[in-house]
């Protein structure tokens, strides 16, 4: 089998805060190979963000990163210099954020926000003068017309503020591709959206992936979302990751019984009619958590036997889920 | 912003700038004692003579009317003559006003090019040491009376240190051989090539220009330093460090572009205020501006001199206001007038 | 009256934790005690003041502060132009600067809230008066208002403190404004007009008590402005007229004696600055404490 592009192993961020130490992400593994479409599912809070994050080196105090390995293509991210990471971040992975209104600098121009990824990280550009502003420029209209943006040439020198909110995400997500990188990671691309303007970036996306060969990984709290566009799934909840396998599998018979309630809370068409029930209670507080399952405060099947901790378990090909009420597979 | 719309905000200033002209009309107005028996003082005149000037000055006619006829010399840039200087007033202001201006413009000059990296550094190491010097400095520069700080300052490198030179705008060897074009010494020195001149003009502008500028400086690192802290907390902020820009640029372009947006607008402002201090400044270091000019009319009862420079004070004021609100909204791309 | 009593309840206790908060910060805490400790020696000042403030003794015309040459500890800060001791000096100019900065904030603040609940809350064409002559207010530079009022009124105690109060009112009476603006809506303002209250007894005691807070706070920080402000214009010789002891004035006195005598004009210029910082580094832990929402 080919080397994985991403894999991260026991990954632990935390956040030195007044009321004491949270501990964000707790032990996360996440395995990305090239060219699949990895969805991280998980309400706000449980630590899919701060995961991605992580991966990217962009946590700033209080917050840091405790223990684990970021494996990039065989090289660990966590032992680079600032400056190699830097080079790493916008040219290997790259990264669209949930809002492109608050993402996207109010001040400066769209072009010169695309120009600028391409001067940071673009080797094949000219080396000076004339011709090099002239290729980055090109490179712009490129992209822009890439994602969709109709007349991309007379559009460069205008501000965020000047276009609609899908062609906003369609502009962030044109600077995040511009140097063609190897991983996207898509925090949130629609959730600012309205749904018709969700379907077309997500299929963009999906085009360009498919295009350019590179990976996604999608962070939604969106199921529907991940099954219609990612190959696998991980969930999360309270900074771990509870249930991992191929979307088909994990969405037909999820197997823990966070995931049945996140399963449950949407509302489908094929199931109209059937109530539709919200997980009752809320994400635990992540400080000084004690070792045992996070989800048992609020799950219907939990006992006393679940106040242990709870390692992860293979389910089947490709499956694992944190829950004990879950018979491990016998082999494989 | 449309060209209607800025007309509309000027008109908008019209009621206040009326406003302003009345309340001046009324100080004169109200002050006690005759300006006519201010202009006799000891010469000897018949009280035919006396009525013949109270009906020259209109002091005879109903205050309505007189107001009109002050607001409509006023709009004329026409103020009366100095009774001190038996020219009139405007030509006295004018000839005060180049070095009044060229003051003004290098205290702003100093707090933006101190105050605004100042800032950034105070930001971007917040709670260092180096912010917790820059926080004190600048309540220390807000509390510092200016008239007192100028006299620490003659008193350090003028008397003790005999580094600079204690009052004046430039010595009087130079006054003579610099012939004015601009006004401002600074610039006419230099385009005339007598860097002697120039030097000395320097010299003498540094002290004055730092006192009156101080609390501008003080304040501005403030706004800097608040800004810039919201702004690095920003999603763009985050952005831009994920698309692995490197870290200068982020900071001096993504966040400063953006934080300069409430400094800008203050600095405007404060420039303002900076009118009110020369009035102190040129005092403590007897510089030859309008400032000091307006502070010994009052004392000679000069009363149409000090009118005709409150006014100009306070539409300069209302102006530069309006100035600060028009950058605010140049300067950010998102506000749309 | 009973149905609003409820609403004001957590206030004071809020209030209580305000004032903890404020306590905590042992820096704003120490430089309220500065200011306090200026308060009581403007009180005191007769008791305090080892010499008569205004007794010139040619003897000791400049005589130089306790620890250098030709120094006296009966007078430790030495002695000015006209032998006059400046500690005893200091002392008394105290009174001014406080009296001075206490009456001024009074009255605009008393004016200022009563026009600013005017304003937000009668709306209409009160609004609109109130709101013009604050605009044409603040088309003046501060102290230009003052020194062109000072000029025509002539010096005073009294002058001073109606001139600052004309300009500084219009301060309190925004901040009012805003503030009545936001409230007026809320339910405990709609329950009053709802049983009848009349608009005085909502103003003065359903609004008023609860945005006093940002009016406490605004006070406080103006206060040094106001007391940097009478030092300027006694330092131009249009505040206070001798022989009254007034820091500004001190100050002016001494400019004819830097060559020699820097005492004359520093420690006024000293008493000055520690009282200013005082109440700025104290206002601002009021600010942090009473009215997070400006703090940073």
């Amino acid at each position: 089998m080919s080397r994985p592009l991403l894999q991260v192993r026991g990954l632990r961020t935390v956040f030195d805060t007044r009321a004491g130490r949270v501990c964000a992400v707790d032990g996360v593994d996440v395995t990305v190979e090239p060219g699949e479409c990895l969805g991280v599912v998980g309400e706000s809070g449980s630590g899919k963000s701060v995961t991605f994050a992580s991966v990217m080196g962009l946590i700033r105090p209080p917050g840091r990163i405790e223990a684990g390995e970021i494996l990039f293509d065989g090289v660990d991210l966590r032992q680079l210099s600032r400056r190699q990471m830097q080079a790493v971040r916008g040219r290997d992975i790259a990264m669209t954020m949930q809002d492109a209104l608050t993402a996207l600098n109010p001040a400066l121009t769209v072009g010169t926000q695309i120009a600028e990824m391409l001067e940071a990280h673009d080797d094949e550009l000219p080396r000076g003068g004339p011709a090099r502003a002239r290729a980055i420029r090109a490179r712009a209209v490129e992209m822009l017309g890439l994602v969709g943006i109709p007349s991309p040439d007379d559009r460069l020198k205008q501000y965020p503020h000047e276009f609609s909110g899908g062609m906003r995400q369609r502009i962030m997500i044109a600077i995040a591709l511009a140097s063609k990188p190897r991983l996207l990671i898509a925090d949130e691309p629609t959730t600012a959206l309205d749904v018709t303007i969700q379907a077309q970036v997500l299929e963009l996306i999906d085009d360009i992936r498919a295009r350019l060969g590179m990976s996604v990984v999608l962070i939604t709290h969106d199921l529907g979302v991940v099954a219609q566009h990612c190959d696998r799934v991980i969930v999360m909840y309270a900074g771990q990751v509870v249930e991992e396998g191929p979307t088909a599998a994990v969405i037909g018979s999820p197997r823990h019984p966070y995931t049945r309630g996140l399963l449950a809370s949407i509302p489908r068409p094929a199931l109209r009619g059937q109530p539709i029930r919200p997980i009752e209670g809320q994400v635990p507080e992540l400080i000084d958590l004690p070792p045992q399952c996070r989800f048992h405060a609020r799950c219907p099947e939990a006992g006393p036997d679940c106040l242990r901790p709870i390692e992860m378990r293979r389910v089947g090909p490709g499956r694992q889920v944190r829950c004990i009420r879950t018979p491990a597979e016998a082999g494989p | 912003m449309s060209v209607t719309r800025l007309i509309e905000r000027l008109l908008q200033l019209v009621p206040v700038l009326l406003g302003v002209s009345v309340i001046v009309f009324v100080m004169m107005a109200l002050t006690p004692g005759d300006p006519v028996e201010i202009m006799i003082g000891d010469q000897l005149v018949t009280p035919e003579q006396e009525e013949r000037m109270r009906r020259d000055l209109g002091l005879d006619r109903p205050m309505v009317e007189r107001y009109f006829v002050f607001l409509g010399n006023a709009l004329q840039f026409d103020f009366g003559t100095s009774f001190y200087h038996r020219r009139p007033v405007s030509d006295v202001i004018i000839e005060r006003l180049p070095a009044t201006i060229e003051l003004t413009l290098m205290a702003m000059i100093i707090a933006l090019v101190t105050a605004i990296p100042l800032g950034v550094l105070a930001a971007v190491k917040k709670n260092s040491i180096f912010d917790r010097i820059a926080t004190v400095g600048s309540l220390l520069g807000v509390s510092l009376p200016g008239f007192w700080f100028g006299i620490l300052l003659l008193m350090l490198f003028a008397v003790q240190l005999n580094l600079l030179p204690v009052a004046g705008r430039v010595a009087y060897e130079h006054g003579v051989t610099v012939r004015p074009i601009t006004h401002f010494l600074l610039i006419d020195s230099l385009i005339q090539g007598q860097f002697a001149a120039f030097r000395n003009a320097l010299a003498h502008i540094i002290l004055p220009a730092i006192t009156l500028g101080l609390p501008m400086t003080a304040i501005l690192m403030r706004v800097t330093r608040t800004a810039m802290l919201e702004v690095l907390r920003a999603d763009y902020i985050t952005f831009a460090e994920a698309k692995g820009l490197n870290r200068q640029r982020i900071l001096w372009r993504h966040a400063l572009k953006n934080a300069l947006i409430p400094t800008v607008t203050v600095a405007a402002m404060e420039t303002g205020s900076l009118l009110g201090g020369n009035m102190i400044v040129e005092t403590v270091f007897g510089w030859p501006g309008l400032g000091r000019l307006v502070v010994e009319s009052i004392f000679v009862r000069n009363y149409p001199l000090v009118q005709a420079a409150v006014l100009l004070y306070a539409v300069t004021y209302v102006l530069l206001n309006f100035l600060a609100d028009i950058l605010y909204t140049v300067l950010n791309p998102r506000v749309k007038l | 009256m009973s149905f609003a009593s409820d609403a004001r309840a957590p206030a004071d206790s809020l209030f209580r934790r305000n004032l903890r908060a404020f306590a905590a910060n042992r820096l704003a805490f120490g430089s309220a005690i500065v200011v306090l400790i200026f308060v009581v020696m403007a009180v005191f000042a007769p008791w305090i003041a080892p010499h008569d403030p205004a007794a010139t003794d040619l003897f000791r015309r400049l005589q130089p502060p306790a620890w250098m040459e030709g120094g006296d500890w009966a007078f430790p800060l030495g002695c000015d132009a006209l032998g006059r001791d400046i500690l005893s000096r200091i002392i008394y100019g105290a009174r001014i600067s406080i009296f001075i900065g206490v009456a001024v904030i009074l009255v605009a603040t008393v004016v200022g809230i009563l026009a600013g609940l005017a304003a937000g809350y009668l709306r209409g064409w009160v609004d609109i008066v109130i709101s013009r002559i604050v605009d044409i207010l603040l088309g003046f530079p501060y102290l230009i208002f003052a020194i062109g009022l000072m000029a025509m009124m002539g010096p005073g105690l009294a002058n001073i403190i109606l001139v600052m109060a004309y300009k500084e009112w219009v301060i309190p009476c925004r901040v009012v404004r805003g503030e009545t603006l936001a409230v007026r809506e809320l339910e405990y303002v709609e329950a009053a007009r709802a049983v009848g209250a009349s608009d005085r007894h909502i103003m003065l005691r359903e609004i008023l008590p609860n945005i006093l807070s940002p009016v406490l706070v605004v006070a406080t920080i103006r206060m040094a402005d106001v007391i940097i402000l009478e030092a300027a214009l006694s330092f131009l010789g249009l505040g206070v007229q001798p022989p009254t002891a007034s820091w500004g004035a001190m100050v002016a006195d001494g400019r004819a004696f830097i060559l020699e005598s820097w005492w004359v004009s520093t420690f006024p210029g000293v008493a000055i600055l520690l009282l200013v910082l005082a109440i700025n580094v104290a206002s601002q832990g009021l600010r942090d404490a009473f009215d997070p929402r400006f703090s940073e």
